[in-house]
């Protein structure tokens, strides 16, 4: 399997990522490279192996908390990092459907 | 056959798969510790977890995991040992991570089924394809400001249920009945308040088209319909928009529309149109969500009476008609009334009460059953008062017109408004005996005409203010007139 041109524009534009014609070169044997190594690692046969969701064990489960209210309350510091803000609410460029 | 949609070139089938998008009853969020509550002041309910902060780690709420559970319990569905939750990729103002936390290939409740009840006490199954937990978005406001919009985080991060139908539903009716069941089951559970005003219950309706006997058209997803009048209209609007267009020639596009609720048309999405590509992958942050038998096990102790076993009970227990039962048990809230209300008074007149006096009363003042001026145990006390010949099935309806304005105890007001039923006879002869003589044309009438008795009936009925029991003024007219 490979990616070609289009393909590498396709996901920069999913990814919202602006690419120059020589990034789009770069990234293309880069993305190729990657994928060649996958298809190495399909010869192996996996048909009697579980899939991996995590590195972690998945016999030991998912950690889970209890439901009682324990953040949040603080609009200024949530707020500060963003480009722009106004009367405690993120602006945005308008966006409309 | 009903169903069909008649076109010019004959008649057409309508197809319906619903998605339902609903807010699970929790205090925090579904992998943060911040609040839920709706209606609060902008962006303070929001976590760095919410808010997409680098290095945050999402933790999951164990009541989120049992409230779905629950929900599938409820929709008689296989719920799933092991899940997990993906990555769903797409950029968007009110999504901060840039991805919503879901779960694409191993949702936590599988196949499921749901009983809608239709018109003339027809029911129906929908089956139930799947129900995942996810992340619910912030909210962004476009009228604020004329070049930006406005986002309040304050929701991102909520957890929901979605809910996946079959296609399974062929008409408006059949896709209204099928929200309504579904919220009711989700308010008895009480894993969902179903209040689609403020969006704790959206849903997102798939409509195709196509020649009774075909294969299934190319369908449409309408977003953003929020009320049950309006997936009617939206459904309406759509199948005839999609019937017209084939008939000219025309192809129907995979696309997302918009219901505009001010016009009653569905409309295509301008942002949305590129192909949707989410680029799902397992959310490497969370391991996958394991349970036991025991755990759904002890959870299933925990369901409550469903509506439709409750609907069978009352019937039984209450010697209810099937139809009575059904709209009663339709809104949690109004099977609960009627239960308290003919905890001690004849139910089937409670029953007559709350679906007519009660119902068209509420309804004329653009209340619920739970905003009623009355309450249920008044109700049964008015109850009592007709059933034990207090007062009169006429004088009733007056003392009910008084509770609903002042809320008062009907025993209270029959009592001060003197409105107890004369059965006396002695009091009843003397009245009788005055309309007499006062007219004896009337009387003399009679003979030809025995309809006038009613009139006669009529004038007693007057001189005590309806309080004459009319089985005794019978009675004694009878005895009096007719020799």
């Amino acid at each position: 399997m490979s990616v070609d041109i289009d393909n590498v524009k396709k996901i920069a534009k999913l990814s919202k990522i602006s690419l120059s014609e020589n990034e789009i070169e770069k990234f293309l044997t880069d993305l190729n490279q990657i994928i060649g190594w996958v298809d190495q690692l399909t010869e192996v046969d996996t048909e009697k192996v579980a899939p991996t969701f995590s590195s972690f064990g998945a016999e030991e489960g998912i950690k889970k908390r209890s439901d009682v209210i324990s953040d949040g309350g603080y609009r200024e510091d949530v707020i500060s990092n963003a480009p722009k803000s106004e009367e405690g609410f993120f602006l945005v460029p308008k966006v409309i459907d | 056959m009903s169903n069909l949609v008649t076109g010019k070139t004959g008649d057409w089938e309508i197809v319906i798969g619903i998605e339902v998008h609903a807010q699970i009853i929790s205090q925090s969020k579904l992998f943060s510790g911040s609040s839920t509550s709706f209606g609060s002041e902008h962006n303070t309910q929001v976590s760095f977890v919410d808010a997409g902060m680098p290095g945050m780690l999402p933790v999951i709420n164990s009541i989120c995991v049992e409230q779905a559970v629950k929900t599938g319990l409820g929709l008689n569905a296989k719920i799933n040992k092991f899940s997990i939750f993906d990555r769903k990729n797409y950029f968007y103002p009110d999504l901060p991570q840039g991805y919503q936390i879901s779960q694409f290939e191993q949702p936590i409740v599988g196949e499921g089924k749901v009983v809608i009840d239709l018109e003339k006490g027809v029911e129906k199954e929908v089956r139930i394809e799947r129900l995942h937990l996810e992340q619910d978005a912030g909210k962004s406001m476009h009228d604020q400001h004329p070049s930006y919009s406005y986002v309040d985080l304050n929701r991102s991060g909520v957890a929901l249920m979605e809910i996946v139908s079959m296609p399974d539903m062929s008409s408006a009716e059949e896709a209204q009945a099928y929200i309504k069941k579904l919220r009711n089951i989700m308010k008895y559970l009480q894993t969902c308040d179903g209040n689609m005003e403020e969006g704790s219950l959206r849903a997102d309706i798939n409509v195709s088209v196509r020649k009774p006997g075909d294969e299934l058209g190319t369908r449409c997803e309408i977003k953003n319909v929020n009320s049950i009048k309006f997936i009617g209209q939206a459904i309406e609007y759509e199948a005839k928009r999609q019937v017209d267009l084939i008939e000219k020639g025309g192809v129907i596009k995979q696309q997302t529309r918009l219901f505009d609720p001010k016009k009653g048309q569905t409309r295509s999405m301008r942002s949305k149109e590129e192909a949707h590509d989410y680029r799902y992958f397992p959310d490497p942050d969370l391991l996958p969500l394991t349970f036991t038998d025991e755990f759904i096990e002890g959870i299933r102790k925990t369901l409550p009476e469903l509506p439709d076993i409750r609907r069978k009970r009352l019937v039984e227990d209450f010697d209810l008609s099937l139809y009575d039962a059904g709209i009663l048990v339709s809104d949690k809230e109004t099977a609960d009334f009627f239960e308290i209300a003919s905890k001690d008074s004849n139910s089937k007149l409670v029953c007559n009460w709350i679906i007519g006096e009660l119902f068209s009363t509420l309804n004329k003042n653009n209340k619920t059953i739970q905003e009623s001026p009355v309450t249920p145990e008044n109700l049964g006390k008015l109850i009592n008062l007709i059933d034990d010949g207090t007062i009169t099935g006429r004088i009733a309806k007056d003392v009910f017109e008084i509770m609903i304005e002042s809320g008062d105890n009907p025993v209270s007001i029959v009592d001060s408004n003197d409105m107890r039923q004369v059965s006396d006879e002695g009091e009843l002869e003397s009245i009788i005996e005055k309309i007499i003589q006062s007219n004896p044309d009337q009387v003399k009438s009679l003979e030809e005409k025995p309809n006038l008795m009613g009139w006669f009936v009529g004038q007693v009925m007057k001189e005590t203010q309806g309080k004459a029991n009319p089985k005794s003024v019978n009675e004694l007219l009878n005895k009096k007139l007719l020799k």
